[in-house]
């Protein structure tokens, strides 16, 4: 008889701690959104508030002075992004073709992908000094080619590896496929199954484009950043994350304001990126495969 | 029958007057069955070969392609190791760990690009110290997270939940910092500091505790209250890595099977217990792996920290102070470096950083691999 | 028109797995050929090796000898040509999922270079109307993909698709396995008429299908070929005792 209401005790105690978990966990989970809630909160409304027609078509006013815009580091950035992107995107997808199609289950293919992963969590300010030594110090002057070859670095891994996942999507059955019609393997290889899994590995380029969209290190002593226009590929050049960068620590009220502008920009860009990977990730197959 | 121009030997071609034009070989051009004529498309494709050099360059470029990867690392790795070489042989292994000490202040000098003074060790100790703060404030949410969104989170919700740490993940260090600045480090200077102050200044503690030095004016919560600092750095790498941790520590422990949760609520256990028996400890491995990786990421995060860290290279014991990382003395300084030396040194930092990082990163991905593979096998 | 097969001493393995052994066997041309036994007894992997299928698995192994025709297809030929000789459906409807119809059907000409859009256009038609496919389709040949198609309909297009090329052998593996039973009839149907042009081999876990459409059959049981008679033979007096139990249902 005793022992009963000890052990009541014992199992209230018992769903009081259930309960007590739950809560914390709920409670780490608001403390994560909230954050993230608060950033997105700011950005609209500081960002939002500060976006005009010459923060698109405007280059920067000199220091203090109010106005001006980033037309030039939008452009800035396409121009290290697609120096970025020709490097980077078609040695991305051929490694990634290497691993699904040519080295699946061979130990230089584990090796490459444990390479990527690692060189995926190197640091982008240790890319900024390889693309440094490797092309500004021969060149000796900075430039926006060097910018794009330091973010080129950085899409390479990302790019393998998506596209090693979207093409493993790929049903075995389509490839036996072509092979049984007498389809060489590099044009079942392109044809077939790359084009098959193109929505996917589209989207893991841009995923890996709005990644390096967003850097800065890297360009930080490779592009350096320009006040002016520039397109040229032998200058350095302006870029979106750079200029929020230097207004963003200034003192003049004005540049904070277009700072925000500019981030808003770059997360809009990033949003829908993200958003479209998801979308095609998350279908878990890709179109029409059965 | 056909206006195909197919190449076509001399010897059994049954219409014999379609010209010659590529040369094939004779052994793939018999047809399987000889006495009968062959139609178009047969010879069409009867002359085309086998394209086995073709596939040969072609899978030789893809493997061109993914030995960049390899390539990129090794190129990495020996410019650092060449342009660094200046520091290097002028301080060697006493880079990392030695100091001058200010003649008129009496103070230890670390850095000083003037004079040629270069020692990291404050940057070492900024990047330490914004780790583990960043660790501390980060792994019990994320792993809170990931229990709430494996565990218990509503079907409806887990996706678009899951959407929104994983879009935190994607932000750019620059906007992180920005916000920072402007939104994060008053709040800390003004509602959250005050509050870690009073207790670190509390009598009663400084009493008991005063042998470890963390309490007081001169302790972990000493000096100026500006905002910025150590703390600030710690805390905005604390919700850049969240994610990483999360998104990981999630994917082990779906990893866990459902017979060990099963077997646990079979014998009665709360969702609690379930959670701490079968899920937890199967996954504990992987969960490290994840944090790790989240280490990684704050050693080497640069724009945030460098917009937030105050930049000095300095040593102090108060989380208020200022600091600098690794990372971010190289942003910082790196452009403006004010002779080869410096900027060899900023290269050894920067070395020191990737060394670092790959060794960090590579014990991650081994743990959180040695849990997630196989993991589909094990769930049938 | 079609050829016939000679396979002596086939040996095939995945792995370590010896799923082929010392099978021999002439498969008459113009015919069709029916394989069966119960699941994993070889027979898949037998019509793989035919086109050298088998070895797209970096596992897979063959030894031995199969003259198709008058070629040794193991020495005298690559893959790639001998499998633009040897048409094959599989056991599920494989349709290309981003292509049309019309571009299904052809994909094996236009893949392999193929550029004669009035040739391609009769190819298509022909091979559509052989596999008995051309009146539910032809209206939005190049509109609809072929994944659209139902079931029964992308295989009948997987069929078209082999014979777009022209084969002079036309393997079948269960292809009827993943089908509703209308859609199965028109495809036994289908076969019963082309096996008068092409030599068919068709692998069937459905003893009343090989029945059906075959003049020989084929008893395969652990990796080896038990019996190889007529189809009449097989099934009223088969002379192995393995055989009978098999195909009076003791077992598989």
């Amino acid at each position: 008889m005793a022992a009963r209401p000890r052990q009541n005790l014992h199992s209230a105690w018992r769903t009081v701690k259930d309960h007590l978990a739950t809560s914390l966990a709920i409670l780490a989970t608001l403390l994560v959104v909230a954050p993230l809630v608060a950033i997105f909160f700011y950005l609209i409304y500081k960002g939002a508030s500060s976006l005009n027609l010459a923060f698109f078509t405007q280059i920067p006013k000199p220091e203090g002075e109010v106005g001006g815009g980033m037309a030039n580091a939008i452009v800035g950035s396409a121009v290290v992004l697609g120096v970025a992107s020709f490097f980077g995107i078609p040695i991305g997808i051929g490694g990634g073709i290497y691993l699904a199609e040519f080295g699946r289950g061979t130990k230089l293919a584990n090796a490459i992908r444990f390479t990527a992963d690692v060189l995926n969590g190197v640091p982008s300010i240790v890319m900024g000094i390889a693309a440094f030594s490797l092309i500004v110090v021969p060149m000796h002057h900075f430039s926006s080619f060097a910018g794009g070859v330091a973010l080129g670095i950085m899409m390479i891994p990302t790019v393998t590896r998506t596209t090693e996942e979207m093409l493993l999507m790929v049903p075995h059955s389509v490839r036996e496929a072509a092979l049984g019609l007498g389809v060489p393997n590099w044009r079942s290889v392109l044809s077939i199954t790359l084009k098959t899994a193109s929505p996917g590995v589209i989207t893991g380029c841009m995923l890996a484009f709005a990644r390096v969209a967003g850097e800065t290190a890297p360009l930080l002593f490779t592009a350096l950043g320009n006040q002016f226009w520039s397109v040229s590929l032998n200058h350095e050049i302006s870029a979106l994350p750079l200029q929020i960068y230097n207004y963003a620590i200034s003192p003049y009220d004005d540049q904070h304001r277009q700072a925000w502008a500019g981030s808003l920009v770059l997360i809009a860009l990033i949003v829908i990126a993200v958003s479209l990977v998801r979308f095609f990730t998350s279908r878990g197959t890709l179109k029409g495969a059965s | 029958m056909s206006n195909l121009h197919v190449p076509n030997p001399a010897a059994g071609n049954p219409e014999g007057s379609v010209p010659v034009r590529i040369p094939v070989p004779a052994a793939a051009q018999v047809s399987l069955q000889a006495d009968q004529p062959i139609s178009a498309v047969r010879r069409y494709l009867l002359s085309r070969g086998s394209s086995s050099v073709a596939d040969r360059i072609f899978a030789g470029i893809m493997l061109l392609c993914a030995l960049v990867i390899f390539a990129l690392v090794a190129l990495i790795a020996t410019e650092l190791i060449t342009q660094s070489h200046l520091s290097w042989h002028a301080f060697g292994l006493s880079f990392f760990y030695r100091f001058n000490v200010d003649p008129i202040t009496h103070l230890p000098l670390f850095w000083d690009p003037v004079n040629g003074i270069f020692y990291a060790l404050p940057f070492i100790y900024g990047t330490l110290i914004t780790s583990l703060v960043a660790l501390c404030i980060a792994v019990p949410l994320a792993i809170g997270l990931a229990i709430f969104l494996t565990e218990m989170c509503p079907r409806w919700l887990r996706s678009p939940l899951s959407f929104f740490t994983e879009l935190l993940a994607a932000i750019p260090s620059v906007v992180y910092g920005l916000w920072a600045i402007f939104v994060l480090v008053p709040l800390l200077r003004d509602n959250i500091n005050p509050i870690f102050i009073r207790i670190f200044q509390l009598p009663l503690l400084e009493r008991l505790f005063g042998w470890t030095h963390l309490f007081g004016d001169n302790g972990l919560f000493g000096g100026v209250n500006l905002g910025l600092g150590l703390l600030g750095a710690g805390a905005i790498l604390a919700i850049m890595i969240l994610p990483i941790i999360a998104a990981l520590t999630r994917e082990v422990m779906s990893a866990v099977p459902n017979s060990q949760r099963e077997a646990a609520l079979a014998l009665g256990a709360t969702r609690w217990e379930m959670i701490r028996m079968a899920v937890l400890r199967n996954a504990r491995i992987g969960i490290v792996g994840s944090i790790i990786l989240g280490l990684g990421r704050a050693l080497g995060e640069t724009m945030a920290v460098a917009m937030v860290i105050g930049n000095s290279p300095e040593i102090h014991l108060s989380l208020l102070s200022m600091g600098h990382s690794m990372a971010s003395v190289i942003a910082n300084e790196f452009t403006e470096a004010t002779s080869d030396m410096h900027r060899s040194a900023l290269i050894e930092v920067g070395l020191a950083l990737f060394l670092v990082t790959i060794i960090v990163n590579a014990f991650a991905r081994l743990l959180v691999w040695a849990v997630t593979r196989g993991a589909p096998a094990r769930v049938q | 028109m079609g050829v016939a097969i000679e396979v002596k001493a086939l040996n095939a393995w995945y792995g370590a797995t010896h799923t082929l052994q010392d099978i021999e066997l002439n498969i008459p041309a113009n015919h069709a050929t029916a394989l069966i036994g119960p699941s994993g007894c070889g027979k898949s992997t037998f019509v793989r090796c035919l086109n050298r299928m088998h070895e797209t698995n970096p596992i897979a192994r063959v030894t031995g000898t199969v003259r198709i025709g008058d070629l040794d297809i193991y020495n005298d030929i690559s893959p790639v040509e001998i499998r633009r000789r040897v048409g094959m459906v599989f056991q599920r409807p494989n349709p290309f999922p981003t292509m049309s119809i019309y571009d299904n059907v052809c994909s094996g000409l236009k893949l392999n270079g193929y550029r004669n859009r009035r040739e391609l256009d009769e190819i298509v038609e022909r091979s559509l109307r052989s596999a008995a496919l051309w009146d539910e389709v032809k209206d939005d040949l190049k509109k609809k993909s072929g994944a659209s198609l139902s079931g029964g309909q992308q295989q009948r297009m997987c069929i078209a698709r082999a014979l777009a090329v022209d084969p002079e052998v036309l393997l079948m593996d269960e292809p009827a396995s993943a089908l509703d039973p209308v859609s199965t009839s028109k495809i036994e149907d289908l076969i019963f008429q082309l096996k008068s042009q092409y030599t068919i081999v068709i692998v069937t876990h459905n003893m009343q299908q090989a029945a059906r459409v075959a003049e020989k059959t084929g008893f395969f049981l652990n990796g080896r070929l038990v019996e190889f008679d007529s189809t009449h033979k097989i099934f009223t007096n088969p002379s192995d005792k393995r055989t009978e139990d098999y195909i009076t249902g003791r077992f598989g």
